[in-house]
């Protein structure tokens, strides 16, 4: 199963209350994926010169603040920085992949989730509730989100194997479905220089698309392409850094539904998830057709 | 008219409820409102009475409905309807997949479009769609009549058995076995009185065409063994 959700703000009732009304949809969504859940949440956009970055330390004790130190030796600059349970995020003036082998070597225990100019992932094991309340997802202000609540079928439970997987800059994707031909696909991505960090399907999706938004294609693009190089059973919604996209595999079993009101566009796995936006009722609300992109931009 | 609060209860207390032995005899009206996209809303009814249910819902809303008559006002999720037996159900908005599936029958309305897979397996129900339905509709069909007052997805009737399907509007593609039939005036009979049944007295059956199975899958055909 798994359960999947997004939410796009038209409206700055929306955006200041982005967290909560997302975190109220993903907790809908319990029933649908017990395992392991997480959110990717666009907010508060770095300058032109500056990246973010989200981090994930194995507890809550690491030392953050070690971190921000030796970021700032390094910049000759101070580091912004916020921490939230065992994950934070800093703010750099330089692109992540750079520090990449410098991570490795002075911090090996922390793991990058995302990086960009807006996104920012949390993600745990068990219930919505766990992730939003070890987190505070609910007080979150931000343009756009999604959220995934996982029942795992094909590798481990774990959090690194838990949605939304970011293999892109400020790129994001959360999956409901399976995939068959992930293997030989990761193989000949790897070649290519995606980097993985699990054994997941959703992360060869992941990867996929973001080395055809590398190529040069659009996001649409992308997934148009994606109708024809993955096999499997999928419902996707991918975030950027302006907007999100839905679409579903031509044989659409996996299900989804979208509604749309003058103050926001969500998508969610079940209208239940839906239901708690403000004037649910009476928005404009259709199930996606299969192979079709449905996307939004700010 | 007696009401269910979803706020207040939940689905096994209203379901319970809705089960009584007595059920008919203590109210013909029931309504049932904050469903807010909840799961298997009136599942298993077996009594003769009215259900008006205000707001969307989610999976298998009516299921295994007998001879009770529900109405959504609203969208209704996955399986509505499915392996209804008698009685009747309407929705007022879109029905997701598979609405009607593998039903033995009574009669299922959908105001909206019905999504993929509308009427699969059907086994004697009649659906009747005033829009669209999507892919593989009536797949596997062996009993009942399928009624699209607009258009049909790709594999319309794909391994089709007895089931009748009319079609007013483009059909995408006819699925394996699947063909047109001639509309003769027993059949346009046949489909006014559905048409009528759902309440669609302004939709003539003039522009409607007929499909069915052309049976050449029941039996084994020593031309296909290549295929095996």
């Amino acid at each position: 199963m798994c359960g999947i959700v997004g939410l796009f703000s038209k409206s700055p009732e929306i955006e200041s209350n982005l967290g909560k009304y997302l975190s109220q949809m993903l907790i809908e969504m319990s029933e649908r994926g017990p395992d392991s859940s997480g959110v990717a949440i666009y907010r508060t956009p770095t300058d032109k010169s500056h990246f973010k970055i989200t981090l994930i330390a194995p507890d809550e004790a690491y030392d953050w603040s070690k971190l921000a130190d030796d970021l700032s030796k390094i910049f000759a600059q101070p580091v912004d920085y916020e921490v939230r349970a065992n994950q934070a995020t800093y703010v750099i003036p330089q692109r992540e992949e750079k520090l990449r082998d410098w991570f490795f070597e002075n911090h090996p225990s922390l793991k990058l989730l995302s990086s960009g100019k807006s996104i920012e992932i949390y993600k745990s094991l068990g219930l919505p509730s766990r992730v939003i309340e070890n987190f505070n997802i609910h007080e979150l202000t931000g343009t756009h989100a999604l959220g995934h609540s996982r029942m795992a079928t094909e590798s481990a439970v774990t959090v690194q194997h838990s949605h939304p997987f970011s293999t892109g800059e400020d790129l994001c994707l959360v999956h409901n479905g399976s995939l068959s031909n992930h293997n030989r696909l990761r193989r000949k991505l790897i070649k290519k220089g995606i980097v993985f960090h699990t054994d997941n399907d959703s992360e060869v999706a992941a990867g996929y698309i973001t080395s055809r938004l590398i190529d040069g294609d659009d996001l649409d693009e992308a997934l148009a392409a994606a109708v024809y190089d993955l096999d499997g059973f999928y419902t996707f919604a991918v975030g950027t850094k302006d907007g999100f996209a839905v679409m579903r595999d031509p044989i659409a079993c996996k299900p989804a539904v979208i509604a749309e009101t003058d103050s926001w566009v969500a998508m969610a796995s079940e209208y239940r998830a839906l239901a708690v936006l403000p004037e649910a009722e009476n928005a404009d609300c259709w199930e996606p057709v299969p192979s079709k992109i449905y996307s939004w931009k700010h | 008219m007696a009401e269910f609060d979803l706020d207040q209860i939940n689905i096994r207390e209203l379901n319970s409820s809705l089960h009584a032995s007595d059920v008919a005899a203590m109210e013909s009206n029931w309504k049932i409102v904050n469903t807010k996209g909840r799961h298997a809303i009136a599942v298993g009814i077996d009594a003769k009475i009215n259900i008006t249910i205000d707001g969307h819902v989610g999976y298998y809303c009516a299921g295994m409905n007998k001879q009770a008559t529900i109405t959504i006002n609203g969208h209704c999720g996955p399986g509505i309807a499915e392996n209804m037996m008698s009685g009747e159900v309407r929705v007022t908005g879109n029905a997701s997949q598979y609405a009607g599936a593998t039903a033995h029958g009574g009669l299922l309305v959908i105001e909206g479009n019905a999504s993929s897979r509308c009427g699969i397996s059907m086994k004697g129900i009649d659906i009747v769609v005033k829009g669209n339905v999507g892919h593989m509709s009536a797949f596997m069909a062996q009993k009942g009549r399928l009624v699209v007052c607009g258009d049909a997805g790709e594999a319309l009737g794909d391994s089709l058995y007895e089931a009748r399907i009319y079609v007013r509007g483009k059909v995408s593609s006819l699925g394996a076995d699947c063909i047109e039939k001639p509309m003769k005036s027993k059949h346009k009979a046949e489909l006014r009185e559905l048409l009528d049944n759902a309440n669609l007295l302004n939709i003539s059956t003039d522009e409607f065409r007929r499909y069915g199975s052309a049976r050449t899958l029941y039996h084994f055909s020593i031309d296909n063994l290549g295929a095996y």
